[in-house]
């Protein structure tokens, strides 16, 4: 506990209270309490069907949840409010875990367009293009993107590696406040994940906080947490250090089954 | 006008002896007794000065149009027309006069804005006039520039068409200036005979254009252009007429993203085309005709029929056409491949939303050898339309060497609408090599909801998905022109979900 009070003293960013979701009249959220505080990294693990896959889904806004009850707080601001997008807008990002593909759209139009949408939603100048063209060349240089790549679809015929790493891109290019990555290291082998949790560790700052969710111990190895949660049956039953996780991966998760 | 309201009634009321009689006083008139008969031709060919020939061929066309029926194989549906029920002319209203952009309706400007047209351009569209004495001199500006640029820029186009031997003028001035060529080819792509709504339009036809082009000229520019600025008043039943002589080559764009709106309801139009010997024709077309309101009332109605005849050996017709407007779309822009290695394409965007009703597609007849055309067709159906694509692919038994690649792939947006793939394909010779690709997708709410988490709103998501699936017809489009029907898309399926 003497860790978290540690960092109690830090500025929340994002304070998910009591909070109850429902998909079709079944509850998977019951009364999830959550508090991240800026730079920090949480990692939340936990079994399938745990609900963490629900809770980054309705952090972000994704259709076809209920809240039923409580409250997530972003930047002390009502999220729930808050239309998707706004949320994107005010720096939510969310990484997906099965990225979609998107014929037709070349990759390099779609991040315009993405961000010249958020900087409009906030009152700031849109990019232009050899402004833009500038930045994504950095930053895609730095992630090892070729610019080939962003000619190409959205993430069409693009390897489960070069999807999660067009994910980290667009991370760095919207410089959000708050970054979810759902299942990053799903699908992907050691060196595409070392790739990708490197582009994403670069992007560690005092002013960013992560949410990392995962099955596994292993991406954790990658991207070391400040806090890591344990999951069950749509509550959060234990949290602690980054040595946690370490404990997890020895004893499993059939330990918390019985606490939820 | 009750005055020719009043005669209008009166002529109705006596036969046919005295109404030979009440006709000089008739012409005067600007509307056309209501119904179809002998006489409506004859006043229509009389009203546009046209020699005893044309009148002949209108004539032949109505008889022929009174054994006809009308077709009932598209998949719409809509409520009989009374035919006798209609004005089939009405002389060109001039347009309501207005001085200042501030008259003309806000949500109509809006859509302009969305188009990204110059505000300088939505004068000439709408027609804004300078006023005498006009306070407000920035207002005044706008309106004289409109005028001043329209005037110029059409004096400069025709001076450049002249130099280069190209013939453009509305095919009612044709008729009279180039009589040996419009007996030539009118018609003779499109018979009189073909089909209900041709032989209709060729008995009643109102204007349209008239193109020549002269052996081994290159037409020195889109002739869209052109479009853009002058405001057409050819009525309801348009008869376009496009010879590209041997070795020539001709653009042409017909229509207007900018929404058009119209009190007549039935819209049947025939557009011929001719390429003649390593010609080729690239005929675009943007409709934005009224597609009715929120419940489906209203919208044009519009029965097209359009066919190209790629008439000489290594000719090539190009259709392209972005259709989001109308009520109900019966369209088969086709190509007849009848000289050898000659080249027909089709490349379609149709979007559907509300109550509309799509049946278009195309057909490619291969008569020649080593004949070989293209299909692309994007269908997009939203709301509670329906969107058919309808295509026939034949090879003749001589037409060796016959090749078509036909894709039509067709999206749903939300779950009231439907999307349907009617191909017909007939092969007569063993050397035909025909391709068909067809897909049927859903626009998924995976793929929304990703670029909504990326900042998009509902709206900018669906369009720019949509304009990600149509890419390939888009790029087919003259430049200045598919940035302007790329924010159409967007404007057509604006609503069109949650």
């Amino acid at each position: 506990m003497h860790h978290l009070n540690k960092l109690d003293t830090k500025m929340a960013l994002l304070e998910v209270k009591d909070l109850k979701v429902r998909v079709e009249e079944r509850e998977i959220l019951h009364g999830l309490t959550l508090t991240v505080n800026e730079g920090e990294i949480h990692a939340i693990m936990g079994p399938n069907g745990s609900g963490k896959s629900t809770l980054s889904h309705v952090i972000a806004g994704k259709p076809g949840y209920e809240v039923t009850d409580g409250q997530i707080l972003f930047k002390g601001e009502d999220l729930l409010e808050m239309e998707p997008n706004e949320r994107a807008a005010k720096g939510v990002f969310l990484a997906f875990q099965y990225p979609v593909e998107i014929p037709g759209v070349a990759t390099m139009n779609f991040l315009r367009t993405a961000l010249n949408a958020q900087r409009k939603a906030r009152g700031e100048d849109e990019y232009s293009t050899p402004d833009f063209l500038k930045k994504v060349r950095e930053v895609s240089k730095s992630l090892n993107i070729p610019q080939d790549m962003l000619k190409r679809g959205v993430n069409v015929g693009f390897s489960g590696g070069e999807k999660k790493r067009n994910e980290v891109l667009q991370m760095a290019l919207f410089e959000p406040s708050l970054c979810i990555l759902d299942e990053m290291d799903s699908g992907l082998d050691i060196d595409a994940l070392r790739i990708a949790a490197d582009g994403v560790n670069a992007l560690r700052s005092p002013k960013r906080s992560m949410v990392v969710i995962t099955h596994y111990q292993r991406l954790l190895n990658y991207i070391v947490p400040d806090v890591v949660h344990v999951m069950s049956k749509g509550r959060v039953v234990k949290s602690g250090g980054k040595e946690l996780a370490l404990e997890l991966e020895a004893s499993g998760y059939a330990q918390f089954e019985d606490a939820a | 006008m009750p005055a020719v309201q009043e005669t209008v009634e009166r002529v109705k009321r006596i036969d046919v002896d005295q109404y030979r009689y009440g006709f000089e006083t008739l012409i005067e008139s600007d509307k056309a007794p209501k119904g179809l008969s002998e006489e409506t031709v004859k006043f229509i060919s009389q009203k546009k000065n046209e020699p005893d020939w044309m009148l002949q061929w209108r004539l032949e066309a109505y008889r022929r149009w009174l054994t006809m029926t009308e077709p009932t194989w598209a998949r719409v549906d809509y409520p009989k027309i009374d035919f006798q029920d209609l004005y089939y002319y009405a002389a060109p209203k001039p347009k309501k006069t207005v001085t200042s952009l501030d008259e003309i309706d806000p949500e109509i400007l809006k859509t302009y804005e969305k188009l990204g047209i110059p505000l300088r351009e939505v004068a000439m569209l709408e027609g804004v006039e300078p006023k005498v004495g006009e306070e407000d001199p920035a207002k005044r500006k706008i309106a004289v520039d409109a005028v001043f640029d329209s005037v110029s820029v059409a004096t400069t186009f025709k001076a450049e068409l002249k130099k280069a031997g190209v013939i453009f003028m509305p095919i009612s001035e044709a008729i009279r200036e180039h009589p040996e060529l419009v007996q030539k080819y009118l018609g003779s792509v499109v018979p009189t005979s073909d089909n209900f709504y041709a032989t209709l339009n060729s008995a009643v036809f109102s204007d349209g254009s008239f193109v020549y082009v002269p052996p081994g000229v290159r037409c020195p520019m889109e002739l869209s252009t052109y479009f853009r600025i002058n405001e057409r008043n050819t009525g309801q039943f348009e008869r376009t007429l496009i010879i590209a002589d041997k070795g020539s080559y001709v653009s042409y764009l017909e229509g207007c993203t900018a929404p058009q709106r119209d009190e007549n309801q039935l819209h049947a139009a025939v557009v011929e085309l001719v390429a003649h010997d390593d010609a080729e024709i690239k005929y675009s077309t943007v409709q934005n005709w009224y597609p009715g309101n929120s419940e489906g009332k209203g919208g044009i109605y519009n029965f097209v029929t359009k066919r190209g005849d790629c008439r000489g050996n290594h000719s090539k017709i190009s259709w392209t056409q972005v259709e989001t407007g109308s009520a109900i779309t019966w369209k088969y822009p086709s190509c007849i491949l009848r000289g050898d290695n000659s080249r027909g394409e089709f490349y379609s965007i149709a979007i559907s939303n509300g109550f509309q009703q799509v049946d278009s597609g195309t057909k490619m007849i291969h008569l020649g050898k080593n004949t070989s055309s293209r299909i692309i067709s994007k269908g997009i159906a939203a709301g509670k339309s329906q969107n058919t694509y309808r295509g026939l692919v034949t090879a003749h038994r001589k037409a060796t060497g016959a090749r078509n690649f036909t894709a039509c792939d067709s999206l749903l947006i939300g779950d009231k609408c439907g999307a349907h793939t009617v191909p017909y394909i007939e092969a007569k010779n063993s050397s035909a090599t025909f391709e068909h690709e067809a897909t049927t997708s859903k626009i998924s709410e995976d793929v929304l909801f990703y670029c909504i988490q990326r900042g998009l709103s509902q709206e900018e998501a669906v369009g720019l998905v949509v304009n990600g699936f149509v890419k390939d017809v888009l790029q087919q489009l003259p430049m200045e022109f598919a940035v302007e029907a790329q924010k159409l898309i967007s404007i057509s399926l604006e609503g069109s979900v949650g």
